[in-house]
């Protein structure tokens, strides 16, 4: 309550709250927003000479080049963006807090290797990784997902294993030890609640990289394969096309960055209030 | 001495580790480099044959022994569709994809140095808000989206520059900006929040107190002690620009190794995908060790730590 109280006081979080929300509406009730199917490739959808019609009129903001409705499919495409959002991002964190926490808790051998790999994983240029990964599988939905689990994992790792360290030094957590407490009771009654606030930013950060890097893989054919709609596949499937039907590429491209820019501007509203130590600093 | 030596052996150490993921990556995965060099109509015979050739058909410790005796004397293997050296292929786009680097991080750093800089100066006005709020927007931005937009208004309608290709500097504009505008955002709020710690130095407010004149305290006494997270973050950087450089040249048809990795891509041709991989791996570990190297002699302080 206090974290809602104090994000609507900046009217950036304000506007990014409310695009997460409406998109978020959109996504799950897109079977009955959707004024077409997404996938019929609809006669009157296309101009006698076969191009794709402008935004306005029968069809609200156009459609693609197979006469398919962009309104219906960018609100399916939705869909594809908040679940991979949701579930790569999801598993980043939730790997990401488990390599943090056990790296930072102990000590000696088992960590220093968890972290060197981190280092590892770090020479890698994510995107790069991710292209690899998804040329080299076919790529579905889930496959997509996973790839981008597999390489956003590591950020939320350091800065989990960098805080785990300074807690695990903390003299609450030394008294609890003395106490007798084993190492899993510290670690999940103790530990991980003074983690949640970090997790939380970044999580939420995550889904705006997340967002992204889905609609790359997707721009660049390799991500969710047509004609399962996503906002990077529907402009990759008409960018040849985008001098003739610009609406086609600058549309679902500008429903990414404004998905991306609100996620961002929530994380960020969330660690100001989160983490008092970043206060006043930005 | 030390130092430099520690950091040397760390970075390889770093590459061995890049060497043992991509042959993982090669030989763990369900797509069979054997079968897809003989074709899909290829018999068991022929891929049989072409496995024992690859050496496919060896102890997965020799493999990866022969992989890397392979990498050290620059051999990336064969690419699948165009049955060239694939090291030959990424030298002779290397060029092109290093202009664009350089450029691209030009831009970059003087958007960040200049917008941050001045937000920093009007910490807490309406010039700083609308620097932060452009910042977020152009961090937010996927890099295909300003590359297309970039395109259609500047070369398309207005046809200032050239729709795509290699030539003049007219060429590299539209691409190095686009990456620039990408990544300025990030360097602007660094920047932004290493000058307010500077600012706020007793030194700056001694020489704000001699009376000279603000240009002079804030380009001379407070900038270059800002500067120190740039360097390092430069490093970082080449990774991110590695990645951003396949969908730039993609779009703008730049004939660097993004591109010939695009269209990889495409023909599922692993080996330049992995050779691309692979030198951007060596590219962000040079780019580290550089960063780590430089920023003593830029910073004395760091010297004694």
């Amino acid at each position: 309550m206090r974290v809602l109280k104090e994000m609507l006081r900046q009217p950036s979080a304000v506007f990014g709250l409310l695009v997460v929300v409406t998109v978020i509406v959109l996504a799950v009730f897109a079977p009955w927003i959707a004024p077409f199917d997404p996938d019929n490739q609809m006669f009157d959808g296309l101009t006698l000479e076969g191009a794709p019609m402008p935004p306005g009129g029968q069809f609200l903001l156009g459609t693609d080049t197979l006469g398919r409705d962009l309104f219906s499919r960018l609100l399916y495409g939705a869909r594809t963006s908040l679940v991979i959002g949701l579930v790569a991002n999801g598993i980043a964190v939730a790997i990401g807090l488990l390599v943090g926490i056990v790296a930072g808790y102990l000590r000696g051998f088992a960590s220093s290797v968890l972290m060197r790999f981190t280092d590892l994983m770090m020479a890698f240029p994510a995107l790069l990784l991710a292209i690899v990964l998804a040329a080299l599988l076919r790529p579905s939905l889930w496959i997509v997902a996973m790839v981008i689990a597999l390489v956003n994992w590591v950020q939320v790792a350091r800065i989990i294993y960098t805080e785990t360290r300074a807690l695990s030094e903390r003299d609450f957590i030394m008294a609890e030890r003395s106490l007798g407490a084993g190492h899993f009771r510290v670690l999940f009654l103790h530990i991980l609640p003074h983690l949640m606030p970090t997790a939380i930013v970044w999580g939420t950060l995550g889904i705006a990289t997340t967002v992204l890097l889905e609609a790359t893989l997707s721009f660049l054919g390799i991500g969710v394969q047509p004609p399962q709609p996503s906002w990077g596949n529907i402009i990759f499937e008409s960018q040849s096309y985008f001098q003739a039907a610009p609406w086609l590429v600058f549309v679902p491209g500008f429903v990414i960055l404004l998905t991306a820019l609100s996620f961002n501007l929530v994380g960020d509203a969330l660690r100001d209030i989160l983490d008092p130590t970043q206060r006043g600093r930005n | 001495m030390f130092l430099v030596a520690r950091r040397l052996v760390q970075a390889l150490l770093i590459l061995l580790g890049v060497a043992a993921i991509t042959f993982v990556l090669l030989y763990a995965l369900p797509a069979d480099p054997a079968r897809m060099i003989a074709g899909r109509s290829a018999t068991a015979q022929t891929v049989a044959n072409i496995r024992h050739e690859l050496g496919l058909d060896q102890p997965l410790l020799m493999q990866f022994w022969h992989y890397l005796s392979n990498l050290l004397s620059g051999n990336l293997g064969r690419s699948y569709a165009q049955k060239t050296d694939v090291w030959t292929l990424i030298a002779a786009r290397l060029p092109a994809t290093l202009t664009l680097m350089a450029a691209g991080i030009f831009v970059e750093v003087l958007l960040g140095l200049t917008l941050g800089t001045i937000a920093a100066i009007r910490r807490g006005g309406f010039v700083d808000r609308l620097v932060m709020m452009a910042s977020f927007v152009g961090t937010s931005a996927p890099q295909f989206l300003v590359a297309l937009l970039l395109l259609y208004l500047l070369a398309v309608t207005l046809g200032w520059f050239p729709m795509s290709g290699f030539g003049g500097f007219s060429h590299v504009v539209l691409p190095a900006v686009t990456l620039g505008l990408c990544g300025a955002g990030w360097y602007a709020r660094m920047v932004r929040s290493a000058m307010i710690d500077v600012l706020n130095q007793d030194y700056v407010r001694t020489a704000r107190a001699k009376g000279l004149s603000s240009r002079r305290v804030i380009l001379r006494h407070a900038l270059p002690n800002a500067i120190l997270p740039i360097i390092a973050m430069i490093g970082i950087d080449i990774g991110q620009f590695m990645g951003g450089v396949v969908v730039v040249e993609a779009v703008y048809g730049w004939p660097g190794i993004g591109q010939l990795a695009w269209q990889a891509i495409q023909q599922v041709d692993i080996p330049i995908i992995m050779g691309v991989t692979l030198t951007s791996a060596l590219a962000i570990v040079i780019g580290n060790l550089l960063a780590d190297l430089i920023a003593p002699i830029v910073d004395p302080r760091i010297r004694t730590r």
